[in-house]
């Protein structure tokens, strides 16, 4: 697949500090790029080192295969994580103006400015100052932003805190449609769920090291562990609850159902095939529910970073 | 459009769009004239008392040699004793009472003579009166050694030496005067102007912080163009609340002066005073003398080096301004930053004002119109003095070399700086900053 950036063996240190060791990402183009990690694991660094507001000590970083240079900043769209706008600037003015340091002319800005403020439906907010808007309000001005100059890649540093529910929604979809446009998303946040939802690629960076990355199915593929979730309903439980638990590796689960039946997850050794677990089972009873326990982002995230 | 004319354009209309700029636009000449107006509108109900001043006088010499003037009135007591004599002028409010006791001989009246009063008497009326007794001693004193006073008088003659530099320039006292009003006046205009826009850049650099726009802005633009840019827009907006001062005042004062018929420059500044002593004549000879001597000044090299020297100073010192307000979280934690700017600063006004006043051309006069931190002021006083030309150059060159050098230093801190939140950073760290 094409690579819209690429960071190869990108280094920085503040002093005695090392933020990031070495890191080496592709982000695929037309993708949505989960950068993870812990808080003070180096992702913002990182991303700062994308937008050219840090150097990297040493490494480079390509942009559409060219090294990343200083025009190519109207490329990219950055929502960083500290969010900010001058307070008594108007809205319409303070966006035209960020817009144009994008690049944007003034008559261009004004057109995209007109779209975005009426599919937010917020196009009587032009005059008033950012310091009269509610902090949601304001993160809506902020995502406009970031997304008015149309850049290729889009950066979004916790795009979803400070906004409601309806709005976090809303906000997705915007990020999703801009993909469907075209544009490549990098998405550094700690909200797993909204991992889950959106990313296809993701990158776990841990202690200035990067642990993982890939095809968010293939680390999935990759962190299974033969476990499955059973519900069976038998006669004698007492006597086939112990049965299951002295054969195998189980661990008490709770899940919904109108049966009153034995619940557990069952993690089989490596070399056993799922088959085999259910022909033991429906031999005992009746087999009401069988799935695979298919490991969350979240459950990879905090198995990763304990086991380093 | 380029991002640096954006940027300048921003900060400027920012700043001047701001309702406390444009109140204090309209308020500070407003406030000043106002108390312009009533120190000398006070001045002037001063002066409108007649003060009287009860004479006893048991010697008989200084009969009618008193004279009474507009606002000082004398009245002789006679066939009365001290005592009494106190008690009157005291129940008639006099402002004093002059004793002159009788004595054996004229010499003990250097000694005898007492001025009773309410308060301490005003240092310029004691010297009056003492003028009028020592006039009067003096002449008897000469008459009883058979010297006539009065062809004394005709005798005496006043020098009043021309001054002339040894290229045949003239200068006069009167000369030094206006050189030193127009320093003055300069180096004072910088030192105001460098810490109400320094103050206002560094306060702008803070806002930026706090709002935490600021990393949106720098992915974007260059720390070292935000940096100029809003140096250049906040010394433009400046520029332009200087010049609308400027010009209000001018009409604040007109418009006071008709409407209440007060005139601001009636209150004596002590330049003035000073022009009035060096000069005999009236006061339009005063005026004719003082555009003379503006004309002998080297007008062209003062306004350039002004322009020059001002900029310079300005930038010099902006920098740094705009360097602490990066260093900082908010403006409570600048005060450790702004003591050491401020200091070379101050030293350049009192070394202005009272070195260079007393010896422009001296070794200190000479060694702080280089140093580029103090050069601006020092220099811009000793300029109408004259200095050479090579002179003025090199303090230029070295003013604008540590321009470019603090501004590198600024761009260094301000870019660290304006990305880091939480604690005050010590001088130490800022090092390490510069370093990285």
């Amino acid at each position: 697949m094409e690579k819209l950036l690429v960071a190869n063996n990108v280094s920085k240190s503040f002093g005695d500090y090392k933020a990031l060791n070495d890191i080496s990402i592709e982000v695929p183009k037309g993708s949505v790029f989960g950068l993870l990690g812990p808080n003070g694991a180096g992702k913002t660094t990182f991303i700062r080192i994308i937008n050219q507001i840090t150097m990297p000590d040493t490494g480079a970083v390509f942009l559409d295969g060219r090294p990343l240079e200083p025009n190519d900043i109207q490329h990219i769209g950055y929502l960083p994580e500290e969010r900010g706008l001058y307070k008594s600037m108007k809205v319409g003015e303070q966006v035209l103006y960020l817009a144009q340091l994008k690049g944007l002319t003034k008559q261009e800005a004004k057109k995209r400015l007109a779209y975005w403020f009426d599919r937010f439906e917020i196009g009587d907010w032009w005059n008033k100052k950012i310091q009269e808007l509610s902090k949601g309000m304001a993160q809506k001005i902020q995502f406009v932003v970031t997304v008015i100059h149309q850049p290729k890649l889009l950066i979004f540093d916790e795009p979803f805190s400070g906004f409601d529910p309806i709005n976090a929604n809303l906000i997705k979809d915007e990020i999703l449609k801009l993909r469907d446009d075209g544009a490549t998303v990098i998405f550094s946040t700690h909200r797993m769920e909204s991992v889950e939802e959106m990313c296809d690629h993701i990158a776990l960076i841990h202690k200035s090291n990067k642990l993982l990355d890939g095809k968010l199915i293939d680390i999935k593929r990759a962190y299974r562990s033969n476990t499955f979730e059973v519900g069976l309903l038998a006669s004698e439980k007492d006597a086939i609850d112990k049965e299951i638990r002295d054969l195998f590796e189980v661990s008490s689960t709770l899940f919904k159902s109108i049966n009153d039946e034995l619940q557990y997850k069952i993690k089989l050794p490596s070399e056993t095939s799922p088959n085999e677990l259910v022909r033991y089972l429906t031999s005992k009873g009746q087999l009401n529910h069988f799935v695979e326990v298919i490991p969350s982002a979240n459950d990879i995230f905090i198995e990763t970073v304990n086991n380093n | 459009m380029n991002h640096l004319s954006l940027i300048i354009k921003r900060e400027y209309l920012n700043k001047v769009r701001n309702k406390s700029f444009i109140i204090m636009t309209f308020l500070s000449p407003l406030i000043m004239v106002g108390i312009f107006s009533l120190v000398g509108y006070l001045s002037q109900l001063n002066n409108d008392n007649i003060r009287i001043i009860s004479v006893l006088d048991e010697s008989g010499l200084f009969l009618n040699q008193f004279e009474d003037s507009e606002h000082l009135k004398y009245n002789t007591l006679t066939d009365v004793n001290l005592s009494e004599a106190k008690q009157l002028s005291e129940a008639a409010e006099n402002y004093g009472l002059l004793f002159i006791p009788k004595v054996a001989h004229i010499e003990e009246l250097s000694e005898a003579i007492t001025f009773y009063s309410e308060d301490s008497p005003s240092l310029q009326i004691m010297a009056d009166v003492e003028n009028v007794i020592e006039d009067k001693v003096n002449a008897i004193k000469l008459g009883e050694a058979g010297i006539d006073a009065a062809r004394i008088k005709e005798l005496r003659l006043r020098v009043n030496a021309k001054q002339e530099t040894f290229r045949g320039q003239e200068t006069s006292k009167l000369g030094s005067v206006v050189k030193l009003v127009f320093g003055g006046v300069a180096g004072y205009l910088l030192f105001m102007f460098i810490i109400i826009y320094g103050n206002m850049i560094m306060r702008s650099v803070i806002e930026e912080k706090t709002s935490r726009i600021i990393e949106v802005i720098i992915s974007s633009v260059k720390p070292m163009k935000l940096l100029l840019g809003k140096i250049f827009g906040t010394t433009l907006a400046g520029i332009t609340q200087f010049l609308a001062w400027v010009i209000l005042l001018g009409i604040f004062s007109v418009l006071i002066s008709a409407i209440f018929g007060i005139d601001p420059s009636a209150t004596q500044s002590p330049q003035q005073e000073m022009i009035n002593q060096s000069v005999d004549g009236g006061f339009e000879e005063i005026l004719r003398n003082v555009f003379m001597e503006v004309n002998n000044m080297p007008i062209a090299n003062l306004v350039v080096m002004f322009l020059f020297f001002f900029v310079g100073g300005y930038l010099l010192y902006a920098s740094l301004y705009a360097a602490i307000g990066a260093a900082v979280d908010s403006e409570t934690d600048t005060q450790q930053f702004i003591l050491p700017i401020l200091m070379p600063l101050i030293l350049a006004i009192y070394v202005g004002f009272f070195t260079v006043i007393d010896n422009p051309h001296g070794t200190v006069s000479q060694v702080f119109s280089y140093i580029p931190f103090t050069s601006p002021v020092v220099m811009l006083m000793r300029i109408p003095f004259g200095v050479p030309l090579w002179q003025q150059i090199l303090s230029l060159v070295i003013l604008f070399a540590t321009f470019i050098g603090t501004v590198w230093i600024a761009a260094k801190i301000y870019r660290v700086g304006i990305l880091m939140y939480g604690k005050k950073p010590s001088y130490k760290e800022i090092f390490k900053w510069i370093k990285y």
